[in-house]
């Protein structure tokens, strides 16, 4: 059995031929409705959002700026150190030097705590490794998007930076908005 | 003989400091009216709800280099924006913006009453042209030479129909003047026997403001910046301003011929307003229509000037003759 392929092609639209009176009621009918249109989107107001004054809310699951937890009641970091998340992260942008606990400077719950705990920001893709790979729930990604400074020094966020609560709270979208 | 003269001297300086008033707001309309047709809102940042963006933006350009290429004709390249200008100034010059004998009389609402008004506008709207072609030929850069070639090549195409699109009114109104011309449309303006001449003047004004969809001297996407690529600063401000002005002269023509000029209810003292609101109106027209359509193929550009709109014109001045001889 053989088939057209003439059949089974999708017809072509070619839209009408040019010239004659009908292309100029054409011309100038499509030219009235695209003023109509234009004319639409006054009416219809502007679809701005004013950036600075007025903040997009992100969902919570939106990776921004991590964050290190320490633990509600005793106060102590959850970062112990491990370098899990260091080694995750495909970035490279993470450095942690670890030190030991001693009883006069209990610092985290483990045996050890990160003396030194730095991301750099204007390496880190925002993938979320590190959160997956703490194994205490140390790190996790915030919702704060605003990360531009000055200088790319500025950008190495340290371990009291990452601790602290951020200075401006993102405004949060409900799940399912 | 003395008051005349000053009378003289305070109508330009009047023409003057109206016409570059008029300028900011129909920038800040273009930029705020566009930008509500594409759903933004334009600029708003300086002063209360951005009124202050023009004095913003002519101060940027103020304090920025005047630049001229090792290739370009300096001289050239400076007088060609002066050019611009004063062509547009000068027609506007003759746009009437109430009778003789309004608030007080004496003196006139117009800079000058020639009698051979319509022809001055044409006169000085080819002139115009000069600016571009000469600026863009001595820059000394290929863009800026393709930019003033399509312009030269565009006024001849559109000049003619326009020519012929106003002879219509010229011959119902049976005069030049513009003044005459508004005087005659005491009874009903010539928009309506005039539709088809309206029209073809429409098509072919925004033809001669080289403004969008006939932006082809500029024309940024294709060649860069067109006619203007090489200018930067209070130059290239210049060129910005006139390309504004000719949109009020045009607004300002159409008006005068086809809207009745300063006629309108109420008393005979509010003619400029009437004027004025008519000339804003058609301004209002040009940032639409640029905020529509696209830019034209420069040989849609050709067989659209050349093919349709001139046999139309001169077919409209034949009907027009042949009307005013039968009645």
């Amino acid at each position: 059995m053989t088939t057209d392929w003439r059949d089974a092609a999708a017809p072509i639209d070619r839209g009408p031929e040019p010239g004659g009176i009908g292309a100029v009621y054409r011309v100038f009918g499509e030219t009235l409705r695209g003023l109509k249109t234009t004319l639409g989107r006054v009416a219809e107001g502007h679809h701005v959002i004013q950036y600075p004054e007025e903040k997009t809310p992100v969902y919570p699951r939106f990776r921004g700026r991590h964050k290190l937890h320490r633990f509600e009641d005793t106060g102590l970091e959850k970062c112990v150190g491990c370098s899990l998340c260091a080694a995750a992260c495909p970035a490279k942008c993470i450095r942690v030097v670890a030190a030991e606990n001693t009883p006069d400077k209990q610092v985290s719950a483990g045996e050890r705590y990160a003396a030194v705990y730095e991301i750099n920001m204007s390496r880190c893709i925002f993938c979320g490794y590190c959160e997956v790979a703490c194994p205490f729930d140390a790190i996790t990604m915030g919702n704060d998007y605003e990360l531009s400074d000055y200088h790319r020094s500025d950008l190495i966020f340290t371990k009291e930076m990452l601790l602290a609560d951020p200075p401006e709270h993102t405004p949060l979208r409900r799940e399912g908005e | 003989m003395i008051e005349g003269t000053l009378i003289m001297i305070a109508k330009s300086i009047i023409i003057f400091a109206v016409f570059l008033q008029l300028v900011p707001i129909i920038l800040l309309g273009d930029r705020k009216l566009m930008g509500r047709m594409q759903s933004r809102i334009g600029p708003n940042r300086v002063g209360p709800r951005g009124v202050f963006q023009p004095i913003a933006d002519v101060l940027k350009l103020l304090s920025k280099e005047q630049f001229t290429p090792a290739t370009a004709v300096p001289w050239m390249m400076a007088i060609a924006p002066v050019i611009s200008v004063t062509t547009a100034v000068a027609t506007m010059a003759i746009i009437p913006f109430g009778p003789y004998d309004v608030w007080g009389g004496g003196f006139g609402l117009y800079g000058i009453d020639v009698s051979i008004g319509l022809l001055y506008f044409f006169a000085f709207g080819s002139l115009a042209f000069y600016g571009t072609v000469l600026g863009g030929w001595s820059s000394g850069s290929k863009y800026s030479f393709l930019g003033s070639m399509r312009a030269a090549a565009q006024l001849i195409s559109y000049e003619v129909a326009m020519g012929l699109s106003l002879l219509g009114v010229a011959m119902t109104a049976g005069s030049l003047s513009l003044v005459d011309i508004v005087e005659h449309q005491d009874a009903m303006w010539f928009v309506v026997p005039q539709f088809v001449g309206f029209c073809i003047f429409l098509v072919a004004g925004f033809a001669e403001t080289a403004r969008a969809p006939f932006d082809l001297p500029e024309g940024d996407a294709e060649i860069v910046g067109g006619y203007n690529t090489e200018y930067g600063g209070m130059r290239f401000g210049s060129f910005f301003m006139a390309e504004y002005m000719e949109v009020l002269v045009i607004s300002g023509i159409a008006a005068v011929c086809f809207f009745g000029g300063w006629h309108g209810p109420g008393p005979e003292a509010l003619a400029p307003l009437w004027m004025l609101l008519k000339i804003l109106l058609g301004a209002v027209l040009f940032i639409w229509v640029r905020a529509t359509l696209p830019r034209l193929r420069y040989d849609q550009l050709m067989s659209f000037g050349w093919k349709i709109l001139l046999p139309l014109a001169t077919l409209n001045v034949l009907v027009t003759a042949i009307v005013l001889v039968a009645t």
